[in-house]
């Protein structure tokens, strides 16, 4: 699976991040790096620093510590927690894209689907309105909404709906990362098994590199080819996901993927 | 135009203190050296509600001195009662000429309509605005509109377009409709209709915008680009009943239509009242000439 990745060079180098809200350590130290095309899954408990190293990663926090080497498509290297606020909202539109847990943090609940969509291409400069319908119509079709719902606000559509909408918005300027907060959780069993289904398959075909944060050791199975686990805001294990899984070496990735076992 | 007085002398000259003037025409200053970048003031009380154009009286009164000639119009009429009370009250206040010919004016106050005949250099126009921010609407924390603003982040502007088209097959903003000034700043033009919009591009004289009770003041420097935002296959086009004005005859003034009576009788009549006037005195004369409603210019001895 990662065969092709390793030849390449990362498009994401994460090196000793660390952020503290006052006393706390929500992320400790944290380094890894992401290949071009990888799916990374983080998994660990409620609190464990996840979201939080999400948010650092799309420049949304500024960690105390640490760097975070981005290589966009025009091959320049930045670091993420120290670009400037105008360069950052233009990198977040256009090389990557965030997937919230909450629908709600990631649309806009009364534009329509297709305002939701093409948002950033207009932000990016488009100015065709013909042309940018046409392209939030078919990124619906691709997330399996149905077109005549084009016109209809967020706010009448499914949770999973939702969720799909979202990934829409994010992926129509084809950024090269997507980072994923839980973007299956409150959603029931079926409608996660098809949204799984959905960015499997989105992912492969455009060959993006995702990390998706999730409680869910099957989701982390389903879909990433690596995988870190957090405790306590440190990464303590790191590996391809099916070695993790099937033999992890941390006392606490053994005790998380028991305790799934038993569930 | 009326004469020159001596002001009432139980108010400061202006009616605000000097020390007010001032902090006005500061951010005046600045206001007019980023174009259509909306600079905060601490706005006064006026003796008027918000929402009556104290906003565009506290500019009107802070740039206003003894040598001006002062025109002001609501809707394009000099002579509803709002219009009237503004002009009394900076009569008294200040002791200027006032006026309601656009060509005698230096400067002009006006809600909701930009005059037909086109300004010329060394005048003022100064606006009265309700809401001075375009992206309100769409987004109501003022923390990210500012944001947006700085990185000239616009998407969203445009998304209230797409959605006006996607539900309506074309833009219906009709009015306050939004532009884009000097290549930077998306601006509000004040609820004046999308008509009025190509007179403020490149316009020789200075326009000025006064938001009271929001506490902004903005401007355009003349001959400065005020482009109305628009798609590549939905241009903008600034709308206006394809009637002509019932009383000049004018086929490209904007116009208001006016019921007469309760059977469903109607007239079209230029919204602007002293162009109107100026082509009847020039002896134009449309379908309803001689109408009632076609009354000489107050401050005319005819
Ligand atoms: N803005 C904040 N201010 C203060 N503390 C915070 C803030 N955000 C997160 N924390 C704390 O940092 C720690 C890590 O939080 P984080 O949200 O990253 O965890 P998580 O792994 O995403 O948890 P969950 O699985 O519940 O979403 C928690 O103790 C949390 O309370
Ligand atoms: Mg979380």
């Amino acid at each position: 699976m990662s065969d092709r990745a390793i030849l390449d060079v990362p498009i994401l180098d994460v090196t000793g991040i660390g952020v503290r809200f006052g006393g706390l350590n929500a992320v400790k130290d944290a380094t890894f790096s992401l290949w071009p095309g990888e799916v990374l899954a983080i998994v660990g408990e409620s609190g464990s620093g996840k979201t939080t190293l999400l948010r650092t990663l799309a420049g949304e926090l500024a960690p105390d510590s640490g760097q975070a080497l981005f290589r966009t498509r025009a091959g320049e290297v930045v670091d993420i927690p120290r670009l400037a606020e105008p360069q950052r909202r233009a990198l977040a539109r256009t090389e990557w894209g965030f997937v919230h847990q909450n629908p709600r943090d990631g649309l806009r609940m009364a534009v329509s689907a297709g305002g939701n969509v093409g948002e950033r291409l207009m932000a990016a400069g488009a100015r065709h309105w013909g042309h940018i319908r046409a392209e939030a119509a078919a990124w619906l079709a691709r997330v399996e909404i149905d077109g005549s719902r084009i016109d209809d606000p967020p706010r009448v559509f499914s949770g999973g709906m939702q969720q799909r909408l979202q990934i829409a918005r994010v992926l129509v300027t084809e950024p090269r990362l997507v980072l994923m907060d839980e973007p299956t959780g409150g959603l029931d069993v079926s409608v996660q098994a098809r949204l799984l289904d959905l960015i499997r398959t989105l992912v492969g075909e455009l060959g993006i590199a995702a990390i998706i944060v999730t409680h869910d050791l099957a989701v982390a199975r389903l879909l990433a080819d690596r995988m870190l686990v957090m405790q306590q805001g440190r990464i303590v294990e790191a590996g391809l996901t099916d070695q993790v899984l099937d033999d992890p070496q941390h006392p606490y990735s053994q005790l998380l993927v028991s305790s799934v076992l038993q569930a | 135009m009326t004469p020159k007085a001596a002001h009432d002398p139980d108010y400061n000259l202006g009616y605000l203190d000097e020390q007010t003037k001032r902090m006005i025409r500061r951010a005046l200053l600045k206001a007019v050296a980023i174009p259509g970048y909306q600079v905060p003031f601490a706005s006064r009380e006026m003796p008027l509600a918000y929402g009556w154009g104290t906003g565009g009286m506290q500019v009107t009164a802070a740039v206003l001195g003894p040598d001006d000639v002062l025109k002001v119009i609501d809707q394009g009429a000099d002579d509803t009662t709002n219009a009237v009370s503004i002009r009394r009250f900076f009569a008294r206040v200040t002791g200027v000429r006032t006026t309601e010919r656009t060509v005698e004016a230096t400067v002009i106050q006006t809600r909701h309509r930009i005059p037909e005949q086109a300004l010329t250099e060394g005048q003022i126009i100064v606006y009265q605005v309700p809401q001075p921010e375009p992206l309100r609407k769409l987004e109501p924390r003022e923390t990210e509109t500012r944001r947006m603003h700085a990185l000239a982040d616009y998407g969203l502007m445009h998304v209230k377009l797409y959605e006006d088209i996607a539900r309506h097959g074309r833009i219906t903003l009709s009015y306050d409709y939004p532009v884009l000034v000097n290549g930077r700043y998306v601006m509000a033009p004040s609820p004046i209709p999308s008509f009025d919009n190509p007179k403020m591009h490149h316009s020789p004289a200075l326009q000025l915008f006064g938001a009271g009770r929001e506490k902004r003041i903005y401007a355009i420097p003349p001959y400065t680009e005020v482009r109305s935002l628009d798609f590549e296959d939905h241009p903008f086009h600034p709308w206006r009943a394809s009637n002509c004005c019932d009383l000049c005859g004018a086929a490209d003034s904007y116009l208001d239509e006016v019921v007469t009576d309760d059977r469903g009788g109607r007239m079209f009549v230029c919204s602007d009242t002293d162009w109107c006037a100026d082509r009847r005195e020039a002896g134009h004369r449309g379908r309803l000439a001689g109408h009632a409603l076609a009354t000489p210019r107050a401050d005319d001895p005819a």
